[in-house]
């Protein structure tokens, strides 16, 4: 599993290249934005993929993360006179903080026990959001201020694809790195047996630990952004379903696969906004989309296909 | 004193729906280690059903057993169509087909019934019951007697019938099950529909408490989950115990510290237990199985 | 001779042609309704109503020549959702104006994206930040919560009653209504003695009722639309509160007295005449208009009316009239007509704006509604 370079390459060729394609083919700005919102997702999927696929942990929590970005950047120019960027900064900071608090007596537990751990802790983060109705705005939501960067004002979906795309783009090139580090390693060897690599003298708690505090990181990045980018932010951000959402994601696109995260991330974003031409229908379609996809691509559509492709020769 | 009663009753009764919930959990989870999410949505059922049969013009007992029926239909058409197929898969990727089930659910009750708010007329009238100057509701009284009903009958069958025996073998080591000749096809099947009537027998029972919409599934699922793992999954007498344990948290919470906060209370409470009793508070200290 | 004319005919016919196709090309118009989550009791009621009457406009040979295409989407009550929407509303849909938003939280959340884009937009929510500070292209149909406040407040002094407890949602109307009410109570004399919340979604408020009765209030005032208010009046029945109840036009539909069932009775409201349009003197000059759109829509839908579908039957035809009256599709032009709207009556009231007022409904059109024998009663 272990990507050499050639692999690291192909995968980020691949984005690349879709990165380049994707506005010759779908050039209306509403598709842009669809776009971006993928990318953004993605790089919060991508972390996720490293904690499941690297370290197999889960997190039902992870949007907490996302939400805390989110709303870093939102409440630091309102209530702090910081700037968006500043705050989106402190924000990821603010996750990792956090992520390396809990992660100690989280990832102690196992199982059903860490899902529903990590569960409240996204939960928690949700209800301040919702509960603090004067620094947050509560359920409603907030406006985010417009970033500006030398005067320049930064809007317009096409340079929000721009911004997200090279940020994901960053990103991948990180978590292919990291899978391919010592570390990397390490964890891969929890992964198979947490007993083996103790043995072998892995700091086990420590590098689950190291894989959390960086998943945090990448989903308050992709909140930050997120905000930033749409301007508006709501506690749902934060919120259970889009913890579970980004779950999905990882998990359909194939758990542990980096191309399969962002796969995922633009099934479960394109999806929905496909299907309100639905309407009534959309939830049921949306439901029944998801089990087959689990049913049939069991191990997500990456590895599934890469497996239909490379089957003559075995990887 | 006022003030105690009446919270006591608000979360024992709240408590007593998330115990059938995560009495589901536990039921289908004993059998074959999956994780339910669409559990809630049987709750949903059991409320949606009854109000638009009664609205058919059904008298409330027969649109009560409808409602169960379908509810169970519904788990054994879920462990059919969607979990058998799945089998072997990982925990993580299981929780997500049930969760796509729980979202397939919702969204065909939303297109079958509608997505407004329904209610059912309390089966024994509106008029509170004093205790101690406190105002109890007798639908209260229904939930709480209804659930212990239930929390007995599942005891009686588990520990008397050659079928519960038969599901708490295959719970205890599917492989020896069924090389002693248990088919535990039928006996997962059996938990669907067993858990599946359960939770909709909860949800008929709150309705005239709570109102019921198409939506109200999700929720409860997430409340029954964190009280299964409360009380330490896998163990019937914990689900119970954690379904209680919470209601009364949420109670108390909202009464005494905050309204808004106390979803909060409950969740932090779970944490910590957690993070002490790493299995729950009355979780076997098995080896896991991942 | 005979041949060149015709030739002739045809070249004109064929020039004039697309010129014809073009100015057959339908309106757009947008909406972001709340048609499913907590908010459904309001959108789905919106959403019937635009699609019926945009309906018989077409039918009756739409507007400018033209017929309307109606581009609805569902928010789900999200404002999150609602700012999505009304993003491809503009960008994607390029819609000319918006009919929509049933939520305050979902209008506040959209204003900012269509006030960019410069497109006129009615909001069918009742929250008074929507038009105060007034924003150019943004107008409202309801009556404000602040409205609701002082003619709650007017009834409760009338009975001779000064203490109320408060109990509101966290979100949206229900959020907004409270910060009205706390800030009108001491300019009509009244005294709030408890200020309690619930989160939406909540299905018992008990333990903030028990707070609200040791707080010694005369009366309850419970700001929220949806299923809260249903809940809220049903627990104070069921901890045997004898103290009035106050209700907002939030919970104006049929389905609220369904829902909280007997203990809606004494429950009185402010809200729209729609609901006790047979009950009106024949001199009230809403009278017909009620009236009419009540059996249109009843007739239709096999459902009784809310005050709901008639804000945003209030809203299109607002749009339309304007549409007329500026004779274009532009932004600007219609925003124009909007606001020099005088003398329109619909649902909610007789409609008189200008630059300052993007409503333009004043008290006067609010009644005073009590619940009796599972239906309303118009008391003022």
């Amino acid at each position: 599993m272990a990507p050499g370079t050639r692999t690291k390459l192909l995968v980020l060729g691949a984005l690349g290249l879709v990165l380049l394609l994707v506005p010759l083919l779908l050039p209306s700005a509403f598709h842009l934005r669809v776009a971006a919102l993928v990318w953004i997702n993605a790089v919060a999927a991508l972390g996720l993929a490293l904690l499941m696929g690297l370290a197999g942990q889960v997190s039902l929590g992870h949007a907490g993360f996302m939400g805390i970005g989110a709303y870093a950047t939102a409440l630091g120019p309102k209530h702090l006179g910081l700037d968006p960027l500043l705050s989106m900064g402190a924000g990821i900071l603010l996750a990792g903080a956090l992520a390396f608090l809990v992660g100690r007596p989280i990832l102690r537990l196992k199982g059903h026990y860490l899902a529903v751990a990590t569960l409240g802790l996204g939960i928690l983060v949700h209800l301040v959001l919702v509960s603090e109705v004067p620094t947050t705005g509560g359920p409603d939501g907030i406006q985010v201020p417009r970033l500006e960067l030398f005067g320049i004002r930064l809007v317009g979906p096409e340079l929000w694809y721009w911004i997200t795309g090279i940020t994901l783009l960053l990103a991948a090139w990180l978590a292919l790195n990291l899978e391919d580090s010592s570390t990397g390693r390490a964890l891969r060897a929890l992964h198979d047996s947490e007993i083996a690599a103790s043995v072998v003298g892995v700091d086990v708690a420590r590098a689950k630990l190291v894989v959390f505090v960086i998943a945090a990181v990448y989903a308050a990045l992709a909140g930050g952004l997120f905000a930033l980018f749409n301007r508006f932010v709501t506690p749902d951000v934060a919120g259970f379903l889009r913890s579970i959402e980004l779950v999905t994601m990882v998990v359909i696109g194939g758990m542990g696969s980096i191309l399969g995260a962002v796969v995922g991330a633009a099934l479960l974003t394109v999806l929905p906004q496909a299907l309100t031409l639905f309407h009534d229908y959309e939830h049921a379609v949306l439901g029944l989309s998801i089990i087959l996809f689990m049913v049939f691509l069991r191990q997500g559509i990456v590895p599934g296909l890469a497996a239909l492709v490379t089957r003559r020769r075995p990887a | 004193m006022v003030e105690l009663v009446q919270l006591l009753f608000a979360g024992l009764t709240t408590g007593a729906v998330y115990a059938l919930v995560a009495l589901g959990f536990t039921l289908i989870f004993q059998a074959s280690e999956v994780v339910n999410f669409a559990q809630g949505e049987f709750v949903m059922l059991g409320g949606m059903v009854t109000v638009f049969a009664m609205k058919a013009g059904l008298p409330l007992p027969l649109a009560a057993l409808l409602a169960v029926l379908v509810a169970v239909a519904t788990g054994l058409l879920l462990h059919r169509l969607a979990i058998e197929p799945a089998k072997g898969a990982t925990v993580v990727t299981l929780i997500i087909v049930t969760i796509g089930a729980s979202i397939l659910i919702r969204g065909l009750a939303q297109i079958v019934f509608d997505k407004q708010f329904h209610a059912l007329p309390a089966f024994t009238g509106d008029e509170p019951i004093r205790l101690l100057g406190a105002a109890i509701l007798p639908q209260s009284l229904w939930v709480l007697g209804g659930a212990a009903a239930i929390v007995l009958g599942l005891w009686l069958f588990m520990e008397r019938t050659l079928l519960g025996k038969a599901v708490r073998a295959t719970a205890a080591n599917r492989l020896a099950a069924e090389l002693v000749g248990i088919d535990t096809r039928v006996v997962l099947a059996l938990a669907f529909a067993v858990s599946a009537a359960i939770g909709a027998v909860g949800g008929i029972l709150v309705t005239p408490i709570t109102l019921t919409s198409y939506a109200v599934g999700t929720l409860l699922a997430l409340k029954g989950f964190a009280a299964a793992m409360l009380g330490g999954i896998g163990n019937p007498v914990g689900a119970v115990v954690g379904g209680l344990l919470l209601g009364l948290l949420e109670s108390f919470a909202a009464g005494w510290i905050s309204s808004t906060y106390k979803d909060g209370v409950a969740f932090l409470v779970i944490l910590l237990v957690l993070f002490a009793l790493p299995q729950g508070l009355l979780g076997r200290r098995a080896v896991e199985r991942v | 001779m005979n041949r060149r004319r015709l030739i002739f005919g045809a070249a004109t016919a064929s020039f004039l042609l697309p010129v014809a196709v073009v100015a057959a090309e339908p309106i757009k118009i947008g909406s972001f309704l709340s048609v499913t989550g907590p908010a459904s009791f309001l959108g789905d009621p919106e959403k019937r109503t635009l699609e019926l009457y945009v309906e018989k406009i077409n039918a009756a040979g739409g507007v400018l020549g033209r017929k309307i295409e109606l581009v609805i989407y569902d928010d789900g009550g999200d404002a999150n959702n609602a700012r999505t929407f009304a993003t491809r509303l503009v960008e994607s849909d390029k819609v000319v104006a918006v009919v929509g938003g049933t939520t305050t939280a979902t209008t506040m959340a959209a204003i900012p994206v269509l006030e960019d884009a410069q497109i006129p937009f009615i909001s069918l929510a009742g929250g008074i930040e929507i038009v105060e500070p007034v924003k150019p292209f943004t107008f409202k149909t309801p009556h404000t919560d602040r409205m609701a406040c002082e003619k709650i407040f007017e009834d409760v002094k009338k009975r001779g009653f000064t203490k109320v407890g408060m109990i509101s949602s966290t979100a949206g109307f229900g959020a907004s209504m409270r910060n009205q009410c706390l800030k009108v109570a001491p300019e009509r004399g009244i005294q709030i003695v408890a200020d309690e919340r619930y989160a939406p979604g909540d299905t018992d408020t008990t333990p903030q009722l028990n707070k609200i009765k040791a707080s010694g209030a005369e009366v309850i005032v419970n700001a929220d639309f949806g299923q809260g208010p249903a809940i809220v009046t049903r627990n104070v029945r069921q901890l045997g509160l004898d103290l009035p109840l106050y209700q907002s036009h939030g919970v104006a539909s049929k389905s609220f007295i369904d829902l909280a069932g007997p203990a809606a009775e004494g429950v009185r409201l402010p809200a729209a005449a729609m609901l006790v349009a047979e009950q009106l003197p024949d001199d009230d000059p809403q009278k017909k208009v009620v009236l009419d759109y009540k059996t249109t829509y009843e007739s239709t839908q096999k459902q009784p009316v809310s005050t709901f579908g008639g804000h945003a039957y209030d809203g299109l035809m607002l749009l339309v009239r304007a549409i007329e009256k500026a004779g274009s599709t532009d932004g600007v032009k219609i925003r124009d007509a909007l606001r020099a709207t005088k003398g329109f009556v619909g649902t909610g009231g007789v409609v008189n704006m200008s630059p300052t007022d993007h409503m333009g409904l004043d008290l006067s059109a609010f009644r005073m509604l009590e619940i009796r024998n599972g239906n309303w009663k118009l008391l003022y």
